[in-house]
């Protein structure tokens, strides 16, 4: 067993309607649907038309600034539709899925045989390298750099999130393929939590092994990499979705892109939370078909409450979705004197609120902002929930205010948005922080290139 | 639910074209007053945290409470002992809420106009921080400061040391505190020396006019002029002794102190570096200190009297105006306790340093901050070079 780290900042934050470890039955997808937005960074290229026929790994769109980088069908079927945004944007590839799936055969290969180059070619080839993340700026990475690590958190801390052992569940070769992958490229580390048992998990090999301990956000890969191998200025490192490993496996092991993943489905709303097994992009009028209580009152959520989108029932599962959890919307509530009143049903790290007195209990938290934006007033708020080396609030203030220089100086390069997402919670002055620093690594990015 | 469809009917005459447009800061404001805004997250977190600035200023308001209701009933106290009239705490009281009511209406009146004004003119929200400063300010000035006076200070530091820098949270000093520190440099009569803490003048018919022109000192003013410095008397900690509205009770003050603590919207660092700060140097003064009678005075005297626990637990945990860093607060803190007492040892003419001690360290917060995270930056560069 290797070394824990212990993380003591954090917040768990309990939601009702956990779900389930069972597998729910859905129907297959009547349409499935790839949004190039997903893929952050990405310029998307189209290089199919409307009504073509395409197989299960074939490409959609590839970067316009990497060619090489492909987004593939997850099913086979015929291209529905485009859809467009403002300035001809692209913002979805709808394919109908055919009732028999047929694949694009990339032939079976034994990763140990395979060189560094040779495992991120056929990565290119089968379009998963287009899951890859990296750090700095949280985008797409880029298959000429070459990557100081490889970084995978096995598992997810965030509210709701699904149990990666669960999901695990019967993909132990194809994990264990993926990973053996993934460190022909670069040293790869794994990122697993103290309560994961399983042997694929904290037996895995060619990997390094770290052990974390502690609440919400220690699953974000972003804090891993903080406390194993920071990110300085002038490196990158990549960081896949453990899910993303499993589909790394599965192509080598079976020669076929397979995207279908195990998602969970939860919140207050969701009938019966529990576990499901969907393909990348399916649509969610099917998937959700009768699972949304009260729909018309309630928020969809492509991925979780914390970094997940907005979306509804004519969405589609996104690329980097491991859920969908729906809560109340909450724009029909109106709480009379919220500053005053007890509110005790209302959960809050602060202790003016008396939530703290009840450990257990499962909080129903809708969608209000619950306050009004302010100047930053209280401090170290941000600090209590983020527990990477960094001053959150000064990086925040830097990005605010356009300062490369200090941006650089606070480590915006080892940051996602998502490791802001605590903090956006928390936040008494209710700023939008995931957009500022996702604006501000954009920023950054562009005065760098 | 009647209020809530009738906030909904007059709204648009508070929108753009409405005929009562000019007001619509004032009608937002107390909307939000009554409702909490049910607008839903748009992009990133989905969820938020029940927590606003509105309940963080209302909590400091309600620890405010206990200090301002023992300084009303201690401003009559004063004043029936001073006429030499016994009476009872109720007549007591009524004198005490008559003397403070007018300066806490003049103090909310000014500042808020000013705050609606500017609310309406930058198209923004009104921004609850002066909710705060407006029931402090009638806590440190002294009961007979005059209105006028009074509203100049408010007015001033309202619109200079908050409003020209953005308004709450972009302030960098403590906006109750310039107001204190307007007054004491422009109308310092009104707020030093011994003719203006005890209320000399019946006020509706409570009370005596008979003492008109009777001259007390404070405890600090006392030691600041006289050979010795009155002893620890227990008075000092119940609050039973001359000084500004709020700011005699160590009791009341301790008991919004539980209240900050507790809920965690005062930093503790803050506040115990205070008091560390404080005393080591009160100490050091008793040992080595020159022979004057402020500098004999017991270090745990020097809490009990003056503003010391006030500016300790209310002004100094300022999180605006105070460091920001973890660290920083622990540094920000000391400073400000030894500040305040070497400026009352070793500046006679200024017998209370505790407004003078917040304000300078305010100043050299954003210093003491730029430090610390100076500290993390380095340490990142290092990283590279390894």
């Amino acid at each position: 067993m290797s070394e824990i780290i212990r993380l003591r900042k954090g917040l768990d934050i309990r939601l009702l309607g956990k779900p389930e470890r069972k597998l729910a039955d859905v129907q297959a997808p009547k349409s499935c649907a790839l949004c190039p937005d997903d893929f952050t960074g990405v310029t998307p290229k189209l290089v199919v038309k409307e009504q073509q026929r395409v197989r299960a790994g074939e490409a959609l769109f590839i970067d316009k600034n990497h060619p090489e980088v492909k987004f593939v069908s997850p099913v086979s079927g015929v291209v529905e539709a485009v859809n467009r945004g403002a300035r001809r944007k692209v913002m979805s590839v709808v394919v109908t899925p055919d009732s028999t799936q047929e694949y694009v055969e990339f032939g079976v290969k034994s990763v140990q045989s395979l060189s560094g180059r040779e495992v991120l070619s056929a990565l290119l080839e089968a379009g998963l390298f287009g899951f890859f993340r990296q750090r700095p700026y949280d985008v797409i990475a880029s298959p000429e750099d070459s990557p100081k690590g490889i970084f995978v958190s096995a598992f997810d801390s965030k509210p709701l999130a699904p149990d990666f052992e669960f999901v695990l569940n019967g993909n132990e070769l194809d994990f264990q393929t993926g990973l053996s992958a993934l460190s022909r490229i670069a040293p790869t580390f794994l990122g697993i939590s103290s309560k994961q048992t399983m042997a694929a998990l904290t037996e895995a090999k060619n990997v390094d092994v770290y052990v974390f301990k502690g609440a919400h956000p220690a699953g974000n890969v972003g804090v891993q990499i903080n406390h194993i191998k920071p990110v300085n200025k002038g490196e990158i490192v990549w960081t896949v979705d453990p899910e993303v490993v499993i589909f790394i496996g599965r192509l080598f092991n079976s020669g076929k892109v397979n995207m279908t993943r195990v998602i969970a489905l939860g919140g207050s709303r969701m009938n019966e939370p529990a576990y499901c097994k969907a393909v990348i992009g399916a649509d969610l009028a099917t998937l959700l078909n009768g699972r949304i209580a009260d729909a018309a009152s309630s928020r969809i959520i492509n991925g979780n409450v914390l970094t997940g989108a907005k979306t509804d029932m004519n969405g589609w599962l996104g690329a980097f979705s491991n859920m969908l959890t729906a809560i109340p919307e909450g724009s029909d509530v109106n709480e009379f004197m919220g500053w005053i009143a007890p509110r005790f049903g209302t959960f809050s790290v602060s202790r003016t609120f008396f939530s703290w007195l009840t450990c257990s209990k499962e909080y129903d938290i809708d969608a209000r902002v619950k306050g009004s934006e302010r100047h930053m007033i209280m401090s170290g708020e941000y600090d209590r929930v983020f527990p990477m080396d960094i001053y959150p609030e000064y990086l925040i203030k830097a990005i605010i205010t356009g300062n490369i220089d200090k941006m650089e100086a606070y480590g915006i390069y080892e940051v996602a948005p998502e490791d802001f997402a605590l903090c956006e919670f928390v936040d008494s002055s209710k700023l939008e922080l995931q957009r500022i620093v996702r604006e501000g690594l954009d920023k950054l990015r562009a005065e760098m290139a | 639910m009647s209020l809530r469809n009738y906030l909904d009917k007059i709204r648009p005459n508070f929108e753009e074209g409405g005929k009562l447009h000019a007001f619509r800061s004032v009608y937002e404001g107390f909307e939000s007053f009554l409702y909490v805004p049910n607008t839903t997250t748009g992009n990133g977190c989905n969820i938020r945290d029940a927590f606003d600035s509105k309940r963080m200023m209302i909590m400091v308001v309600i620890a405010l409470c206990p200090a301002l209701l023992f300084g009303m009933y201690n401003v009559g106290y004063q004043h029936f002992i001073a006429a030499g009239l016994a009476t009872e705490f109720w007549p007591m009281f009524w004198f005490g809420f008559l003397a403070v009511l007018p300066r806490i209406i003049v103090s909310y009146v000014v500042g808020l106009a000013i705050e609606f004004t500017v609310a309406q003119w930058k198209h923004e929200e009104i921004q609850e921080g002066y909710l705060v400063s407006g029931f402090i300010i009638p806590m440190i000035v002294p009961a007979t400061c005059p209105l006028w006076i009074l509203a100049i200070a408010v007015a001033f530091s309202v619109i200079f040391a908050k409003e020209i820098f953005g308004g709450t949270g972009m302030n960098f000093l403590n906006v109750a505190l310039i107001t204190r520190a307007f007054i004491f440099f422009a109308y310092p009569s009104v707020i030093s020396g011994d003719g203006v803490w005890v209320v000399d003048h019946a006020i509706c018919g409570l009370g005596s006019s008979a003492i008109d022109g009777f001259t007390q000192a404070t405890v600090l003013g006392t030691a600041s002029t006289a050979a010795a410095a009155p002893a620890f008397d227990w008075n000092m900690v119940w609050g039973f002794i001359p000084g500004s509205v709020g700011e005699t009770s160590v009791i009341a003050i301790a008991l919004g102190a539980l209240l900050l603590l507790y809920t965690g919207i005062a930093s503790w660092k803050t506040m115990l570096s205070v008091f560390v700060g404080g005393g080591l140097v009160a100490f050091i003064f008793n040992k080595v200190g020159p022979d004057s009678a402020m500098a004999a005075m017991p270090w745990y005297e020097h809490f009990v009297v003056g503003g010391f626990c006030f500016g300790a637990v209310f002004m100094a945990t300022d999180p605006v105006t105070s460091a920001r860093t973890e660290t920083g607060k622990f540094i920000y803190g000391f400073l400000i306790g030894a500040m305040a007492i070497t400026i009352r040892v070793m500046n006679p003419g200024y017998p209370e340093g505790m407004m003078l001690a917040i304000l300078l360290m305010n100043c050299f917060a954003p210093l003491i901050d730029y430090c610390v995270v100076q500290a993390n930056v380095n340490k990142r560069a290092k990283r590279v070079n390894k």
